[in-house]
């Protein structure tokens, strides 16, 4: 894909390079299992259940849209979204809407734009900005302690929630633990560094192992199935933007490696924001979409009332990507110069 | 040329009357007065009062000046239409004020604002300038009637979603988690798209077994 040297484009016969969507999916789930496998280790049973209902209800609203021959379940893309999606949602989060985003993400994020390929937002992220519209209380406030004591014991009482209704008021207040990110925000607390790197921490289901994430992205650039183009552009400008602010005011802005580990920063830029369907197609494309992207999250962090903005600038990122292919058009060869 | 067009397009009031509610309703299928359609429909009541006023108007705008087309000027026959409307619409807001202050207030800006509504301005060009004051005052009733239902469905289905309740009774259980996004705008785009699936849906099944016959 575009990872790849400039290609010369000979007449036919052609080779078929052996890519395919189940194999790209494929990489993509072996890349996010460590992820899973830790989430499930520091949440217990609540990460197990909210990647279970968020897979299932993904994988059930495309086999309902997409019947028949047009069935597009076998190809792992439903599979994918599912997983990311779950791992984007507060561990506590009640199923009954962890449910409800994943039928909102393939229903209308995907399906409905005409199936894969045809999505101009990522399916996952619809999804999750669904839940943050509709339940704003539940999506900021559902955190749970990393590596609770009875974590693989009983699930959160906000988690069995039943359908439409909200948890008791005891579940919610039995929660605890901000994000490091609220923390800075709310409470002007640092959390140390080999905390954020190994995810020990509160936070979404996967989002909190920087080390992690960083690992299964590294594999799936040496597989070519993600641009690194666009976790290169997107973390650098993270870093340096995030490096200004804080050379200006290190009390309000926090330094460069807690803004690169913390929150939904590496979750979203290897697995979200590399979306091949929602990105730029050029690699000067992909460089600008990653730097617009990185920069929308230094601006939504430090200057709006939200501590975490990964989310809300990916969407918009994949919102210009279709704009910056037709910007950066690249020329037929031999075109133009006939022009000056 | 007048009667010519009538004749070309000989309609009767009933089947006027039902173009506004079906075939041609005014939002799902025309598409027109969105502003409102969005903005008010948080609450069945705001919806009701919102798409009752704007039927109003529109009823009274479309007999009067059905009954005055072959007076207005063709050259400032906008400019009449709109002072017309602004009649009605002045007229629509000071009663709504002086019947239920509360209504007034949660509507705001948006009552004057039917002046502008391109439904109503829509149907008069179209419709109620050409025709007899019978065949307006039926295209008139339809199409706010039209309205009148969508901008109530609207209204009951984010009501119930964002704050489950209808006309302000509790209709869901006490614990019921209400999904703060039907009452912001964003709901609004929701709820209405729902709608016109649900109603493409339908006229797409019903075009089938016509078709079929």
């Amino acid at each position: 894909m575009t990872g790849r040297a400039p290609i010369d484009i000979h007449p036919a016969p052609h080779v078929h390079g052996g890519d395919s969507v189940p194999r790209i999916m494929l990489h993509v789930v072996i890349a996010l299992l460590p992820v899973c496998a830790f989430a499930i280790y520091l949440f217990g049973l609540a990460a197990l259940a909210t990647l279970t209902v968020a897979t299932i209800a993904c994988l059930l609203t495309e086999r309902v849209f997409a019947r028949d021959e047009h069935s597009t379940l076998g190809d792992g893309s439903a599979l994918v979204t599912g997983l990311i999606y779950g791992l984007t949602l507060p561990p506590a989060l009640p199923l009954w809407m962890v449910a409800l985003g994943g039928v909102v993400g393939i229903g209308i994020g995907k399906v409905l734009f005409g199936g894969l390929g045809g999505n101009a937002f990522n399916p996952a992220l619809v999804g999750r900005v669904f839940l943050q519209a509709a339940f704003p209380a539940a999506m900021t406030g559902y955190w749970l302690a990393p590596l609770g004591s009875d974590r693989f014991v009983s699930l959160p009482g906000t988690t069995t929630a039943l359908p439409l209704l909200a948890p008791e008021g005891a579940a919610v207040d039995a929660l605890t633990s901000a994000t490091p990110l609220g923390d800075w925000k709310f409470a002007g607390a640092e959390t140390p560094l080999l905390d954020l790197a190994f995810g020990m921490t509160a936070g979404s289901t996967g989002e909190t192992s920087a080390l992690l994430l960083m690992l299964g992205g590294l594999y799936m650039v040496a597989m070519r199935v993600a641009d690194w183009r666009i976790p290169a552009a997107l973390l650098g400008s993270v870093a340096l933007a995030s490096a200004a602010l804080h050379g200006l005011d290190p009390e309000r802005h926090p330094d460069v490696m807690f803004a690169l580990c913390s929150g939904g920063l590496m979750l979203g830029a290897w697995f979200m924001a590399t979306d091949p369907v929602a990105s730029p197609l050029t690699p000067a494309g992909a460089w600008l979409y990653g730097l617009c992207i990185g920069l929308l999250v230094v601006l939504i962090r430090a200057f709006s009332g939200q501590p975490e903005g990964v989310m809300y600038a990916i969407l918009l990122g994949n919102a210009i990507a279709p704009h910056i292919d037709r910007w950066l058009q690249p020329t037929p060869y031999g075109a133009g110069s006939g022009q000056s | 040329m007048a009667e010519a067009l009538e004749e070309l397009h000989a309609e009767t009031a009933t089947e006027r009357l039902q173009a506004g509610l079906w075939r041609q309703n005014p939002i799902l299928v025309q598409a027109l007065g969105m502003c409102p359609t969005l903005a008010v429909s948080n609450t069945a009541a705001n919806a009701l009062t919102m798409g009752l006023a704007t039927a109003a108007v529109l009823l009274g705008s479309a007999l009067v000046i059905s009954t005055l087309r072959e007076t207005i000027p063709r050259q400032v026959r906008l400019a009449s239409f709109v002072l017309v409307i602004a009649t009605f619409v002045t007229i629509t807001d000071m009663l709504i004020e002086a019947i239920a202050i509360e209504m007034h207030r949660a509507l705001g800006a948006f009552l004057p604002l039917i002046v502008a509504n391109c439904l109503i301005l829509g149907r008069i060009e179209a419709l109620a300038s050409r025709r007899s004051p019978r065949l307006a005052a039926m295209d008139a009733l339809g199409m706010g009637a039209g309205f009148i239902c969508c901008l109530l469905a609207l209204g009951a289905v984010r009501e119930l979603l964002g704050q489950g309740t209808l006309f302000g009774i509790m209709l869901l259980p006490e614990r019921f988690e209400p999904w703060v996004v039907m009452l912001l705008p964003g709901g609004g785009f929701f709820a209405l798209a729902a709608l016109v699936l649900a109603f493409r849906w339908v006229q797409g099944h019903a075009d089938v077994v016509e078709r079929a016959r």
